[in-house]
């Protein structure tokens, strides 16, 4: 009880202080604002008008009804004519291309039997490619005389990547996003949380006082877990607004996962805060804790793909596990459950990372 | 005899090779005032933390309100107050906010928060700084603030880490008024400082050196033990009387206060004016008046140094 009007004292006073600190309070909604729009501005540059191969061995109304649909989306431009899918495959092979569209000779049968029209061949290794155009893969694709059969449930196309058919690599931006963000601000604000009072001179007193330092950690953390959750909601909903970025898995697991690794990335943050001695010792160290979240956790390179030393470095990082996570649930439609291995991981995380904190902290000058 | 609030035996505390504080021992009677007089860097601060158990001492024995010290100081945090050198508040916050905040660290329970807050803001007047942001406020007020918060909860025993270091005469003694207030009320207080003045108003003093206790008795007592007398000459000429002065065996220190030369004599002498007129000639048309004893003196005496 008396625990509980501790907590909620350092809690009231974090907020204060966070919502007179104007340049933090810029920070949580300048940093997934700017680095939203400059990736977003990635995306758009990316997804549009790659040049693909086309290989049409139907030849009819149709099929050049679905290339015309295609063409529309603008995300693809057929540059390159092939007679049959193993000269389209080589040319992928040579670098000639990058995908290319196959539409069988049996699409008008296919297309009446509501089965997948036609086939896209990529080459896998290249994510951000892989990603659009399995985004294209429910391309909405309604010839006129069926419009009475609809909707297509099943798949326009069959997408296959060459060189990485897992499709682990396939980046999701914004997800992917969403762990950056939230490493950088999480990771930074509580990671500065106890040192500043250090400086500040407010330390000493404060353990002269009655407050433990488990109340303390916990009361730390929880103002910034809806920094963090405001900071999902700008993100997720700017990258719709602004890049149409579909949302596919349920908002509730996004959530709840988000919420999961920003309770971890936060503890990470205090473990730094009871080792450095200086706020600038902080933030060197949450520098460190960054790089490796950007690089190794499966934002920018597959996962798969690291040598073992970097896989497992990877593993120990909470970035790693929320971007599995979030791209199980956003990609797969995977609840927590199905992934729990790594909310299981995010949750010890954090309650380990508590008490790791809680006991670092000395409540002596020593 | 008394109760004791503080029983210190022997403690030292190093730093790696550097020892901050060596042997002090310290008896310190509920509802005392008790002072710490020396320069800076004496180790007022340090024997101060080691007390309150935010240092654990390199070795001697702590005892405090019946505690031991550094083994017992959470429970020692529910009955002390401290207000450290460096003002320990948030400057980012409102007056009322950082008094609530200390009320509720403590757990004041709600109605008992809201009354001892208006009982703090009226008693250190800082009613009309209520809404005010700390960091905006001058010494004087932010010191007023530091006590209000320190004595939030009743402390049985106050630690006071040079509270006027940043604040003018007129708000010192108004301070002090304030501290009588609660020694009158029963609180032991302990307070660092490196004024005389303040320290002469100490119930009991403990002057320290170097890490080490030089003296510790009542303010009277320190002055009549020094085992001088002081006779103030007004002269020309003093900078070169000085320097022959205190080559005498029978002088103990010399020091110039403006256009006066302040003359510390054993008491072996025991008519020091005569003995001086007899023994200087040069001093035949100077004023000589024998004063008494301040805390300067007694300072200067047992340190062998002077401090303004
Ligand atoms: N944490 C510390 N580490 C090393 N030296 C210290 C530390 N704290 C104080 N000191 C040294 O101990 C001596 C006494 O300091 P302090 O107790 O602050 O003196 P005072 O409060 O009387 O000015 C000083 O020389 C100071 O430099
Ligand atoms: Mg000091």
């Amino acid at each position: 009880m008396k625990s509980l009007i501790r907590i909620k004292a350092i809690m009231l006073k974090e907020l204060r202080q966070l919502s007179r600190d104007r340049l933090t309070f810029a920070m949580v909604v300048m940093i997934p604002l700017i680095q939203l729009v400059l990736f977003g501005f990635a995306i758009n540059t990316e997804i549009r008008n790659i040049p693909v191969g086309l290989v049409d061995s139907s030849q009819t109304y149709h099929s050049r009804l679905l290339t015309e649909s295609v063409k529309a989306t603008q995300v693809v431009k057929f540059g390159h004519y092939y007679q049959t899918a193993e000269q389209a495959k080589q040319a992928i092979q040579t670098g000639e291309i990058k995908a290319a569209l196959i539409i069988p000779a049996d699409f008008e049968q296919r297309l009446a039997q509501n089965r997948a029209l036609a086939q896209w061949m990529v080459n896998g290794s290249d994510s951000i490619l892989s990603a659009t155009i399995l985004g294209l893969q429910r391309m909405p694709f309604i010839p006129d005389y069926k419009t009475r059969n609809l909707p297509n449930q099943g798949k326009t196309f069959e997408v296959t990547l060459f060189y990485n058919p897992s499709r682990k690599a396939s980046i999701n931006i914004v997800p992917g996003l969403l762990g950056v963000i939230l490493t950088m601000t999480m990771v930074l604000f509580t990671s500065i949380a106890i040192v500043r009072e250090r400086e500040r001179g407010n330390l000493e007193l404060l353990i002269t006082t009655p407050v433990s330092p488990l109340e303390l950690m916990i009361a730390k953390i929880i103002p910034y877990i809806f920094v963090g959750l405001l900071q999902v909601i700008i993100i997720l909903g700017l990258g719709h607004l602004l890049f149409s970025v579909p949302i596919n898995g349920s908002l509730i697991q996004i959530f709840l996962g988000s919420l999961l690794f920003i309770a971890a990335s936060l503890t990470l943050g205090l473990i730094i805060s009871t080792l450095a001695q200086t706020q600038l010792q902080a933030m060197q160290m949450t520098i460190f804790i960054i790089l490796p979240s950007i690089l190794l956790s499966g934002f920018m390179f597959p996962y798969e793909g690291m040598p073992i030393l970097a896989q497992w470095i990877a593993e120990v990082l909470p970035a790693t596990h929320f971007m599995r996570m979030i791209r199980g649930i956003v990609l797969r439609g995977a609840d927590l459950i199905d992934l729990w291995h790594d909310s299981l991981w995010l949750a010890s995380f954090t309650i380990l990372g508590i008490l790791v904190a809680a006991k670092r902290f000395k409540k002596s000058l020593d | 005899m008394t109760e004791l609030a503080i029983k210190a035996d022997k403690i030292s505390k190093k730093f790696g090779q550097f020892t901050a504080i060596e042997n002090i021992s310290l008896r310190i009677n509920k509802g005392s005032i008790y002072g710490f007089l020396g320069p800076n860097g004496c180790g007022k601060s340090t024997t101060i933390r080691t007390l309150t158990g935010l240092l654990s001492p390199t070795s001697g024995d702590i005892e405090v309100l019946g505690l031991k010290i550094p083994e017992d100081a959470d429970k020692l945090r529910f009955k002390i107050g401290y207000m450290t050198q460096k003002f320990s508040l948030y400057e980012d916050l409102t007056v009322e906010e950082n008094l609530k905040f200390i009320g509720n660290i403590f757990a004041l329970g709600k109605k008992e928060l809201q009354e001892r807050c208006q009982e703090q803001l009226a008693t250190y007047g800082l009613n009309h700084l209520k809404n005010q942001i700390v960091s905006g406020m001058s010494g004087g007020q932010k010191q007023r603030l530091g006590l209000a918060c320190a004595t939030m909860h009743k402390p049985e025993l106050l630690f006071l880490d040079e509270p006027t270091s940043a604040v003018d005469p007129e708000n010192r003694r108004d301070f002090w008024e304030k501290l009588f207030d609660l020694s009158e009320a029963g609180t032991t207080i302990l307070v660092a400082t490196h004024y005389m003045d303040e320290a002469e108003r100490c119930h009991k003093l403990a002057i320290m050196e170097s890490g080490q206790m030089r003296a510790d008795d009542t303010p009277e007592a320190l002055m009549a033990q020094m085992g001088v007398n002081i006779v103030e000459i007004k002269t020309p000429g003093l900078r070169k009387l000085k320097l022959k002065l205190m080559e005498q065996d029978e002088v103990r220190s010399a020091a110039q206060l403006g256009v006066r030369l302040r003359v510390l004599i054993y008491q072996s002498i025991k008519k020091p004016v005569q003995w001086l007129l007899s023994n200087f000639p040069e001093l035949e048309y100077a004023e000589l008046e024998q004063v008494r004893p301040t805390l300067e003196d007694v300072f200067v005496a047992v340190t062998g140094k002077g401090r303004q």
